[in-house]
Formats: C-alpha cells, structure tokens, sequence
C-alpha cells in the first residue's frame, strides 16, 4: 500500500471534504498548539507505580503552553497558576508533587487541593477550569469512580471549551472507560537517555506515549522527552503510520482518482 | 549630654506632651462599681483573688483590707492571719484589660490619640490642645475631675516624653506639670530609680549598688553603667535606655489605639420564615446591604458572620473565610447558600445578622472593566473561597520551602494566597523527583551489589532490576532538631528495566552504632 504523502497535499480553492479531513487529520506533533490551539481536554492513563503521567501531563501542557499564540491583550510572560487536584486516594498512591522537583517555571505557582472523594475533586476541577487566572488544570484521580462517568467528562470538556484553560486529567491505575476528552493517551516511563557526563546515572525523563484516541488527530505512539526546554517527541513505531493511512484511507480512496 | 544641653536651652516649638493617667486602684474600684450592693462593703477589709498552684493570692486590696495588713501580691492565708474577717472576691485580669481599652478611648476627649500602659495607666498625647482647655494646669483638674465623677482613683501628670509622664504620675504628688522648658534633669533627679519603669530585678541591682535616686545615676558615671548592663537590650531591663527616653534622647514609639467598629447589617423579619426559598432571598438582601456598607467604607470583607436567630431563642452561626478581601454580593451569597443546607428553621427565624467581623482595605474600582472579565471566568480568589467552602480550608494549600535539609521537611503546606515566605534559593547540584509519597514505604532488597545500592528489590509486590543508579547523596540528621539516636540517609537515584525512574534511600549505615542492619525506603517518584 503506498503512503500518502500528507505534508504535501494542495490547499486549492475548491477544498473537498477530503482534503479538509486530510489536513485535519495531520498527525499529532508537539507544538501543534500553535496552529490548533491548546488541546483543551486530555485524558491521559497512567499506573500509580510511576510518576510518568504527572510528567507528560506537564511536559504536554508546557509545550501547549508555549507554543500557543498570544493573544493581543495578553502579557508578554503568562504569570498564572496551576491547579493540581489529586483525589486522597490518588495522592496515597503516587505521592503529592514535591516542589524542588517541579519544573522551573512552575514552582511558585501551584496550588495544591487534596480531595476525599472523586464527587469532590470534579467539582475543584470544574470551579478551576471556570477560573481566569489559571493556566490549566491537573487533575488526578484514582481507578474508576461511579462519579467519573460519560456525562461528568462531557461536562469537564464544555466547561474547559467555554473558559479556553485545559485541563489535564490522570486516571490512575484505571481502565479505558467512556470518555469524551478530546485526547486520550496511555503514557508509561522509557528508557531514557544516558546523560553526558554520568553514564551510569538515570538521564532527563523519557515516556513512551500513546495516543489512542483522539478526535482530531489520528492516533499513534510516540517517545516523548524534554530537550532544552522543549518538547521532543520521536516516532516510536514504524507501524503508526500505516495506522494513519488506514485512518484516513476511506477519505483517501475518493480523492485518489480526481488526481490521477 | 551636649545635645540635652542644647535642648533645654532651645526648646523646639512643637514639643510633644504626653499626659499619663495612673489608676493606682483600678481593678478594686472597677470591681466596686460592677453592682451597687458592693459600695456597703467599703468599710469591711475586701481583697480580689486569683488562683495559683499554691493557692489563692492577693491581686487588690481595698482600703480597710490595706489597713488591716491585705497587700497585693500576698497569699490569702497570710492575710487571714492578719486578719480573718476578711473577704474575698474573684479578680478578672481580662476584663480589667478590656475596661482599660474602654476607657482609652474614653480618654481621647483630652488628646487626638491614646495609648494604653497596661496594665493600670493611659497615655493621651495632648500636644497643642491644653489651650482648649484654658491650660496644663486646667486640663490635669480637668482630669481629676472626671475620673472622680466616675469614681475612679486617679494620678496624672504632664511631661515632654512618655517616661518622664509617668514617673511623674506614679511617684510625684497628682497633676504635676514639667514644661518643655524646665530642667527634666533636676525636676526628676529627686524620683526613686523604680520610676524608670524598670524591672522588678533591675531596681533590685540598683539598690544594691546604692543607687537610689534618678539624680544618683548621672554621678557614677555613663560608661559605669554602660558595663554593667551592657547585655540588657530590653528598654525595660537597661536603666540608661530607659533614662534616655525619659529625657526624649531617644524616641519612644507608643502604640495608639483606635476604635473600630465592624460592618453590621441585620433584618427584623415581621413573620419568621421557615423555608429555604425566603431565606436565601433574604440572605441576598443582607448581602446586598452589606456590600454597600463596604463599599462605603472603601473595605472588603475576609470573614462573615451571619447569625439566624429563632423564635425558639436559638441562635445559629454561620462563619465565612475569604482568601481575599471581596464586597461582592452574588459571591457572598454563593458561598453562604452551601453552608445553609442544615439549618433548622424550627418554629422559625425572626432576624438575620450578617457582620463582617474582619474587613481589609480594597480600593474601589470600576465595574464594567470587571465585568467584562466575568464573562470570562471568575478571580482566583473566588476559587480559593469556593473549593475551601467545599472542601474544608486545609485541603487547598500551595507548596512553598522551608528552610531543611531532610526533604519531606523541605516543603510544607500554607493557604494559597498567603505570601511565599522568604527562603534561599535552591542549590541545583540534585535532582529532585517530581512526587514525594506522604510517607516513605520501606522496600524489601532481594540482592544487594558489592557498591551498596540494591540491584534487584521489591516494592509494592513488584519486583524492580535496577538498571542505571547516582548516588549516593547523604543527608545527615538535623541534630538541632531531632533526637541523637536519628540515622542518616543515603539517597539514589534509580532506574529501573523499563525506565521507572525512582528516589530511594537507606536509613543508616552498617556499624553506626545506631540500631541494626540499615533497611531501604522509597520515598520519590521521579517524572
């Protein structure tokens, strides 16, 4: 099966339908916030026996962050929190973040809340998805609470759309229940690279992710790690993109033909 | 001494004068006036008591109990040996304290401002008002005749400083006046050492050292005394601090008080109401109110208090915390309306008071710029006072350092608003994880390597190889803070087979003499 080159496809005056899912169906890649926005509600899986999800949450978020046009009105240096809610089970698993090992730019500006049940900690993160002077939401919680259903996510996703602050939501040793949040990762810890100096010593984080289902990208699975302060994420597997060509394939097909 | 001279001899125009009040009898004649019964008593020996461990004390003495042998300090026993007739009533420090209050503010009818001198006197700044009164010497009859209408013992003075006022007042004949002109020196000199508001152990080593009079102080000489009291920085244990500021070489800040009076509106409802609808719409009113009242004292309310009173004769509170100062109606009644869920209306309520118990200066500003913003969401502030409404003030809390070396103790806990407490910087020679877990959790090693760190352990149920490690990092014990026996910690850093990246440490060496074999922890997630 040939791969459709997706980069080169032609914007012409008489946009098709397949063009335009073509296009929309590019694929995931940091910095994308740029063109598309922020991605305003992510879900993103994770075991409580590592702290990969909190760190590609925030990698995720940072690089959202970034990379996001400003708006006119807007400072030059975006001084907002951070709201970090963990369910009590959430934080007796994982841990609580620890300050010192936050990334710089973050260190002044979270606050924590602690809740007891998960009834609690959507209502903390739908009263900070309603806040202005946030600059996005992590939210964990643990397993697969009877209060996290179908229409508890879908009201997360408006409130976050309504106000434009993201939010991130880890689902802690939880299965892939229904959901509407617009991105859904599975993220676990890597390998990561040796460091320079210290061979021996563990190097900058690294997370194997996957996007397994997204509502604007087609899904795939990256290996995504911080470099100078950047997003950095590679091609995990060569497959991904032969999952892409499926995705859009149907599109692709009617399109093919008027070209040829 | 130059610089006194020169004073004396220019007195600056605009000299201050503090006059000090002395009520050498307050808590008797306050106790005396708190029921008309008690003026019988006059005649028959009476003291004020409190309880300590050795039983009860003397705290006042009338005047038949002073004749009778009663002195304040005195244990009751002693005194019913004198005297076994003697009677007793119960001594209320705390409500002497809160009539003095009262009665400072009382006295700013001779003066823009007053302090207390707790725990018996007052200070009235009355620079430039004696004229009001017809002079110095008026204003102190004046005084004196007041106090004595309200039946009040009283001794006042007038002086340049505050220290020169009150040891006149305390150890001078009643309304003595020193001008701004006069020699302080030689008008003071004759005055016991005790009037320079000394302690008690201080007048003590004076009088040992034959110093009895302020005058005498001068004659030994200043570096005398300067070595003998080099070590006492409290004014009220050095005499030569005290006697400058007695003589107004050094200034004396006094702490004026003010009265306030806090926001209050309330609603006397013609029939009681005892359904939620009627109440919050109330509730509304009341919060409307005050707002306007706030705004027209340019404050913002940080706690609420809003009382519901029954027909019953039960009365109700409901407090509010707020992170920030607010006068918003709509977000006062939001936050009310979850904590009115359990309410017992009873037959009823028949008022509402709703008081703003602490209110913070907050600017007025212009609405439709903030209501543009609303459309947008809501301040950060009204997030902190929704979810701490919710979720209980403990449970939102932002992460600032503290100064610590042991890293659960390097980080606490404060109220999202507060301001972050100085600290130094971080030194970034170590990775720090991302997430601490509330409590290290101890991991059993399956196989040790010759270096130390575990190569292969089990946590959780789950066993880890250790593929990469940078360690160790020792962190002592802080001796000043904890017992000598604590061990200390050699933390790694770890990754596992699959990249889990972890922060563990062991509790204690081999051969440290404190315990046994040292045993693991894990205590880090890292990203």
């Amino acid at each position: 099966m040939t791969q459709p080159d997706l980069a080169s496809l032609p914007i012409t005056a008489f946009e098709d339908v397949a063009t335009l899912s073509a296009r929309r169906s590019a694929r995931w890649r940091p910095g994308l916030a740029a063109m598309q926005g922020k991605a305003l509600h992510s879900e993103i899986f994770a075991s409580s026996r590592e702290a990969a999800g909190a760190g590609a949450a925030l990698a995720l978020a940072l690089d959202d962050w970034r990379c996001a046009p400003r708006a006119d009105g807007q400072e030059a240096e975006d001084r907002r929190g951070v709201l970090w809610v963990q369910t009590r089970e959430a934080a007796r698993l994982g841990g609580r973040p620890y300050r010192a090992g936050l990334p710089q730019d973050l260190q002044g500006r979270v606050i924590h809340v602690l809740a007891e049940k998960a009834e609690d900690a959507l209502f903390a993160l739908e009263e900070g998805l309603r806040c202005r002077e946030l600059g996005f939401v992590i939210g964990e919680v643990a397993g697969n609470p009877k209060a996290l259903d179908f229409t508890a996510s879908r009201r997360l996703t408006l409130t976050a759309q309504k106000h434009g602050v993201p939010l991130f939501l880890l689902r802690i040793d939880a299965a892939r229940d229904l959901s509407s949040a617009r991105m859904r990762w599975d993220v676990t810890c890597a390998p990561s690279d040796a460091p320079e100096w210290n061979a021996q010593a563990p190097g900058d984080p690294a997370w194997k992710a996957e996007l397994f289902r997204a509502r604007s990208h087609a899904p795939g699975e990256w290996l995504l790690s911080e470099k100078g302060g950047e997003l950095v994420a590679s091609r995990a597997r060569e497959n991904a993109d032969r999952a892409v060509a499926n995705w859009t394939a149907g599109l692709q097909h009617r399109r093919m033909p008027r070209s040829a | 001494m130059n610089t006194g001279t020169a004073d004396k001899s220019h007195p600056p125009p605009q000299a201050r004068r503090i006059l000090s009040i002395w009520l050498p009898a307050m808590a008797m004649d306050r106790w005396r006036l708190g029921a008309p019964e008690r003026r019988q008593l006059d005649e028959t020996p009476l003291v004020l008591i409190a309880d300590t461990a050795h039983g009860p004390r003397i705290e006042a003495a009338n005047r038949a109990g002073a004749a009778a042998g009663a002195r304040a300090g005195m244990m009751l026993a002693d005194a019913r040996t004198l005297c076994p007739e003697i009677a007793t009533a119960p001594s209320d420090p705390a409500g002497d304290l809160a009539f003095l209050e009262k009665l400072a503010v009382w006295a700013q009818r001779w003066g823009p401002w007053s302090a207390m001198d707790a725990p018996d006197g007052l200070l009235v700044d009355v620079t430039a008002v004696p004229h009001l009164f017809g002079g110095e010497e008026k204003l102190v009859a004046d005084v004196a005749a007041a106090f004595a209408r309200r039946e009040l013992a009283v001794r006042c003075a007038i002086a340049p400083t505050a220290g020169a006022a009150w040891a006149l007042s305390h150890y001078a004949a009643s309304g003595t006046v020193l001008g701004a002109c006069d020699d302080a020196e030689a008008r003071l000199g004759e005055l016991p050492v005790a009037a320079l508001r000394l302690d008690q152990d201080v007048v003590t080593v004076l009088r040992r050292l034959g110093l009895k009079k302020l005058g005498e102080l001068t004659t030994i000489g200043r570096d005398a005394i300067q070595r003998r009291f080099r070590n006492r920085k409290s004014p009220a244990a050095n005499p030569l601090i005290r006697l400058d500021q007695l003589l107004g070489r050094v200034p004396e800040p006094l702490l004026p008080v003010v009265p306030q009076q806090m926001p209050l509106v309330q609603r006397r409802l013609l029939e009681p109401i005892r359904h939620r609808q009627l109440l919050d719409q109330v509730v509304s009113d009341l919060a409307d109110d005050m707002a306007r009242e706030l705004e027209g004292r340019g404050e913002g309310a940080r706690r609420l208090e809003l009382g519901l009173w029954r027909v019953d004769g039960e009365v109700t509170v409901r407090r509010l915390e707020l992170a920030a100062a607010t006068r918003e109606a709509a977000h006062i009644v939001r936050l009310f309306a979850s904590k009115l869920d359990d309410i017992d209306a009873g037959f009823g309520i028949e008022m509402l008071r709703l008081r703003a118990s602490w209110a913070e200066p907050l600017a007025l500003d212009q609405g439709d710029i903030e209501a543009a913003a609303e459309t947008h969401g809501i301040a950060l502030s009204a997030l902190v006072d929704r979810l701490a409404v919710r979720l209980g003030a403990q449970a939102v809390t932002r992460p600032v350092p503290f100064a610590s070396h042991i890293p659960e103790r390097a980080q606490r806990w404060q109220a999202p608003l507060d301001p972050e407490p100085a600290s130094q910087g971080q030194l970034a020679f170590h990775k720090r994880p991302l997430k601490l877990l509330d409590k290290a959790e101890r991991i059993a090693v399956l196989y040790a390597t010759p270096d130390g760190y575990p190569q292969r352990f089990r946590w959780r149920g789950e066993v880890h190889e250790v593929s990469r490690v940078e360690g160790p990092e020792r962190i002592a014990p802080e001796w000043w803070r904890e017992r000598g026996a604590t061990r200390l910690r050699d933390y790694y850093r770890i990754e596992d087979q699959r990249g889990r990246r972890y922060w563990i440490y062991r509790l204690g060496i081999v051969g440290d003499g404190r315990g046994g074999a040292p045993d693991w922890y894990l205590q880090g997630l890292s990203a």
